[in-house]
C-alpha cells in the first residue's frame, strides 16, 4: 500500500511504490501475480444509486426481449431475414446510418456527462461495474463479508468450503448462462428459445452465444473484474482527456482529514494534533479496485462512490461533519469553494460545445427517424437492353424496382414515372408488398417518337413516384435516367 | 500447382515463420524479467528533469495470453496450411470446404427440385415457389440478353409473345436452353436478283404482315419470294425446325421498314442462344422452360 503523506494543493504526485527491503537493485518480475480484492459491502446514499441503477439497466436488458409489441418481441435483430424491430420500427439493413447516429449520440453523451460528473458511467452504468455489483451481491451472500471471504480463502479445503464455493459457482453460472440466453434472445424470438432451452434443441450458433455470452459474463464479473477497466478498458485510459479541474471527482479532503490517526470520541482534535480522517481504512476496504482515495485521483478510480458512503458512516459516528471524501473538483478542492462552487462553473466551454452537439445530434436523429419514410425503393436499369423501339416507333427502357415495405401491414404500392414529356409506364403498375418484406417488378417505361426527337439520342433524367394507396400515405421519388438510341 | 516458382521459396517462409515464433517467445522470456531499481521501484532513467520510468507490472494472465497465442499458432500451422506450402495435417482448402457447401446446399434442395422436375411444365408453370425460383434463375442467366421483362430487343427475341422461332413447346423451349440454337439467314441477293428486285422482294414480305409498303413493288416482288420460300415457307408462316422466322406477324427482330429487310436479304445474318446445358442442372432447366413457357401464356401465371 502506497504510504499516506498530506497532498499538496495543485499536483496529483507520483508516488513510486517503495519496495520492501533494501535500496539495492535487484532483479524483479515485469509480470504480477494478480492479488485478489476482497471489496466490504457498503450502505449509504450512493450504495442506493447504484443499486437503482442495477435495478434499471438488467430491467431493461434481461426484460426487453420479452416484451410483446405487434405480435412479436418488441425489440428483435432478426439476422437471417434481415430485419431489425425496434418498437414500431421495421429497419433494413439500409438504415444503418441510424445506427451510425446512436453511436455518435452516445459517444457524445459519454464526452458530455464526464466532463460534467467525471466517470459516471463507469461508476454506475458499465455492465462491467454492473455484473460485478451483483455478482460481489451473490459472493456476499454465500461467502460472507469482506474479513470472512480472506479467512474462507485463506483456510484449507474442506467440505465446507469446497460446498460453498460450488454454491457460488453455480450461482454465478446461471446468472451467466441466462445473460448469455437473454443476449441470442434479441437475435432469435426469446419464447422460442425458452421452448428449444427445455429440449436443449438450440441451433449451433445459439449453443455458441449462449455459451460464450455467459461464460463472457462469468469470466468478467466473477474473476477478472477491475482488471477489465485496469488493463483492458479503453474509455478509462482516454477519459483523462475529457476531465478539466471543474470536472467532478471523488476525493478526498487532505486539508480537513490530515493528520490522520485513531481517537477516542470527543478527543480535542487541536490538542492531538489530529485532522478528521481516523485512519480506519474503510474507504480502502469498500474500494472496488483497490486503490486509496486518500492518495488523490488515480486512473483506477471508477468513480463507484463506495470510499464516500463508508467515510461518511464513520463521520456520522464520529459526531464529524459529512464529505470528508466527496464529489467535488479539482479546483473546489484546491481553492475552498462551498458546495455550490462548482456548480457556478458547470457552464464551461467545453461541456457547452459538448452539449450543443449532443442536443444537435438528437434533434436530427429524432427528427430523421419521425419523417423517415415506411417504403424503401430500389431502381435498377436493366443495363445490356440500353433501349428498344416498340409499337408506334415508341422508345421503351426497361427497370427492375424493388418495393421495400417497412411497416407491420400488407401495402399496395401505385408507380407511376415522370420529369420527361411523354413519359409513362407501358402498364399501369401496382404492388402488393407483405409485411416487412421486399418484392422486385420489373417496369417497362415509354416515351413517344415525338418526344424522343425533340429531346434527342442520349440519357435523360426521370423520376419512379412510389405511393402507397390505402391511408398511409408514403411516398417516395426515386431517380434514374431514360435512354434515347441514336 | 505449387504455390511458388522454386520449393526454396516456401522453406524461406516456413523457416521465418518458425524463427518468428521463436523470436516472440524469446521477447517474452527476456522480457519477464527485468533488472529494476529497487529503491523507489523505477528502472532508474530519468529524463525531463524529473520524469521517471515506473514499473507498473502487467498481471501475469496477461503473459499467459501472450503464451496462448504462440501455443495457438503452433496447433494452427500444424493442423492447418499456413507453413510454408504444407497442406496441414486437416487437409484443408478453401475449395474443398466450398464444394463441400455447394454439395450440402444441392443436397438440401435436391427434393424440392425433384419434386419440380416431376411436374409438367404446365402445371410448374402455377406453382408460385417454383416460378420465383424461375424468375430468380432468369434474372441472373437470361435476362442479360432477353432483358428483365424477357421482351428482348433488337436481336435478341421476345420470350413473352406468341411469336417461336425455334418452337414454343415445352420440350422445344427445354431444348433451346439445355443445347442453344443457331440461325442462320444466308445472303440471299444472288438468288432474289438485282437491287430493284431485292427492294420488290423486301415490299412483298412487308405486305404480308400488313406493314406499311408499295402496293405495286410488293406485287412485282410475290414471284421473287419463291427463293426465300425454302426457309420461310411459301406462305411466309416461317419453319421452327429451322429457326425461320414467320414474316407475316409484326414482330420484327432484326430491323422494322424497308430498309431493315432490304439489308437483310442483302447481308444475311447469324444469331447464336449459346447452350446452357453445362451451367444448370437438368430440374434447373425444367424450371426454367417452365418459366419462359408461362411468360406468354399469363392465364397459366400463378
Amino acid at each position: 500500500m502506497p504510504q499516506p503523506s498530506p497532498s499538496p494543493a495543485r499536483v496529483i504526485p507520483i508516488r513510486p511504490v517503495p519496495a520492501e527491503s533494501s535500496a539495492e537493485p535487484r532483479t524483479v518480475s515485469l509480470y504480477q501475480k494478480h492479488r485478489k480484492i476482497y471489496p466490504r459491502s457498503v450502505q449509504g446514499w450512493f450504495a442506493h444509486w447504484r443499486w437503482l441503477m442495477v435495478w434499471t439497466t438488467q430491467a431493461v436488458f434481461y426484460g426487453l426481449p420479452w416484451l410483446p409489441w405487434n405480435g412479436r418481441a418488441a425489440v428483435l435483430f432478426d439476422l437471417a431475414a434481415r430485419r431489425f424491430y425496434i418498437f414500431d420500427l421495421v429497419l433494413y439493413p439500409q438504415d444503418f446510418i441510424y445506427l451510425t447516429g446512436i453511436l455518435v449520440l452516445c459517444a457524445y453523451a459519454l464526452f458530455f456527462f464526464t466532463a460534467l460528473g467525471g466517470r459516471l458511467w463507469c461508476g454506475y452504468a458499465c455492465p462491467q461495474t454492473v455484473y460485478t455489483e451483483i455478482f460481489l451481491w451473490v459472493e456476499h451472500r454465500i461467502e460472507g463479508e469482506r474479513g470472512a471471504r480472506m479467512k474462507f480463502d485463506a483456510g484449507p479445503w474442506d467440505a465446507h468450503k469446497i460446498a460453498r464455493k460450488t454454491a457460488k459457482h453455480a450461482v454465478w453460472v446461471a446468472i451467466g448462462l441466462w445473460t448469455g440466453f437473454t443476449f441470442v434472445g434479441y437475435f432469435t424470438p426469446i419464447r422460442t428459445l425458452w421452448a428449444e432451452a427445455f429440449t436443449l434443441d438450440f441451433g449451433p450458433w445459439e449453443w455458441f452465444w449462449v455459451n460464450f455470452y455467459g461464460l463472457a459474463t462469468y469470466g468478467n464479473a466473477g474473476f477478472l473484474r477491475e482488471q477489465v477497466c485496469k488493463y483492458m478498458c479503453p474509455y478509462a485510459r482516454f477519459q483523462s482527456a475529457m476531465f478539466d479541474r471543474d470536472t467532478l471527482i471523488v476525493g478526498y479532503d487532505a486539508k480537513r482529514g490530515d493528520p490522520r490517526g485513531t481517537r477516542g470520541r470527543g478527543t480535542d482534535l487541536a490538542a492531538a494534533k489530529l485532522g478528521h480522517c481516523i485512519d480506519c481504512g474503510l474507504c480502502v476496504h469498500v474500494c472496488p479496485v483497490g486503490i486509496d482515495i486518500r492518495d488523490g485521483l488515480q486512473y483506477e478510480c471508477i468513480a463507484c462512490t463506495a470510499c464516500i458512503d463508508a467515510c461518511n458512516g464513520v463521520m456520522d459516528k464520529m459526531k464529524y461533519s459529512r464529505g470528508l471524501i466527496r464529489y467535488d473538483t479539482q479546483n473546489g478542492q484546491d481553492q475552498g469553494l462551498d458546495r455550490a462552487g462548482p456548480l457556478r462553473r458547470v457552464l464551461r466551454p467545453r461541456v457547452l460545445i459538448y452539449g450543443t452537439v449532443l442536443l444537435l445530434i438528437a434533434a436530427g436523429l429524432v427528427t430523421s427517424l419521425a419523417l423517415r419514410p415506411t417504403l424503401k425503393v430500389d431502381v435498377v436499369r436493366d443495363r445490356t437492353t440500353l433501349a428498344r423501339i416498340v409499337q408506334q416507333g415508341r422508345i421503351e427502357n426497361v427497370y427492375r424496382l424493388q418495393l421495400m415495405n417497412a411497416t407491420e401491414q400488407v401495402q399496395r404500392y401505385r408507380i407511376g414515372v415522370q420529369g420527361l414529356p411523354g413519359v409513362q409506364l407501358a402498364q399501369a403498375a401496382e404492388l402488393e408488398v407483405l409485411p416487412a418484406q421486399a418484392r422486385w417488378m420489373t417496369l417497362a417505361v415509354q416515351m413517344p417518337p415525338q418526344s424522343a426527337q425533340v429531346l434527342g439520342p442520349g440519357s435523360h433524367p426521370i423520376r419512379f413516384e412510389v405511393a402507397a394507396t390505402g391511408h398511409d400515405t408514403t411516398h417516395v421519388s426515386e431517380r434514374s435516367t431514360f435512354l434515347i438510341p441514336r | 500447382m505449387s504455390d511458388f516458382f522454386s520449393s526454396g521459396w516456401s522453406v524461406y517462409v516456413a523457416v521465418a515463420t518458425v524463427l518468428s515464433l521463436a523470436a516472440c517467445l524469446a521477447l517474452l522470456l527476456i522480457a519477464a524479467r527485468r533488472r529494476v531499481m529497487a529503491g523507489d521501484n523505477t528502472t532508474g532513467h530519468v529524463w525531463d528533469e524529473d520524469l521517471r520510468e515506473l514499473n507498473n507490472p502487467l498481471p501475469r494472465w496477461w503473459m499467459w495470453l501472450f503464451v496462448l497465442t504462440l501455443v495457438f499458432s503452433a496447433g494452427y500451422l500444424v493442423l492447418y496450411p499456413g507453413l510454408g506450402s504444407m497442406r496441414g495435417e486437416l487437409d484443408w482448402s478453401s475449395l474443398a470446404q466450398h464444394q463441400a457447401e455447394q454439395a450440402r446446399a444441392s443436397a438440401d434442395t435436391a427434393p424440392l427440385y425433384a419434386a419440380f422436375a416431376a411436374t409438367p411444365v404446365p402445371e410448374l408453370a402455377r406453382n408460385p415457389q417454383a416460378m420465383a425460383i424461375g424468375e430468380r434463375l432468369f434474372a441472373n442467366n437470361c435476362a442479360t440478353c432477353h432483358g428483365a421483362d424477357a421482351r428482348g430487343s433488337k436481336g435478341f427475341p421476345s420470350l413473352a409473345d406468341a411469336d417461336w422461332l425455334w418452337g414454343g413447346t415445352p420440350e422445344q423451349i427445354t431444348a433451346t436452353i439445355t443445347q442453344g440454337r443457331q440461325g442462320m439467314m444466308p445472303p440471299m441477293a444472288a438468288a432474289v436478283g438485282n437491287a430493284e428486285e431485292v427492294r420488290e422482294v423486301a415490299n412483298y414480305v412487308l405486305s404480308l404482315s400488313g406493314s406499311p409498303h408499295n402496293g405495286i413493288a410488293a406485287q412485282l416482288g410475290r414471284a421473287k419470294f419463291a427463293a426465300c420460300a425454302a426457309c420461310h415457307g411459301p406462305a411466309g408462316k416461317g419453319n421452327p425446325l429451322l429457326g425461320a422466322p414467320n414474316l407475316t406477324d409484326d414482330v420484327w427482330l432484326h430491323g422494322w421498314g424497308e430498309e431493315a429487310v432490304i439489308a437483310m436479304v442483302n447481308k444475311g445474318k447469324t444469331n447464336v442462344m449459346p447452350a446452357h446445358g453445362t451451367r444448370f442442372t437438368a430440374p434447373q432447366i425444367h424450371v426454367l422452360a417452365a418459366y419462359v413457357w408461362g411468360l406468354s401464356r399469363p392465364a397459366a401465371a400463378p
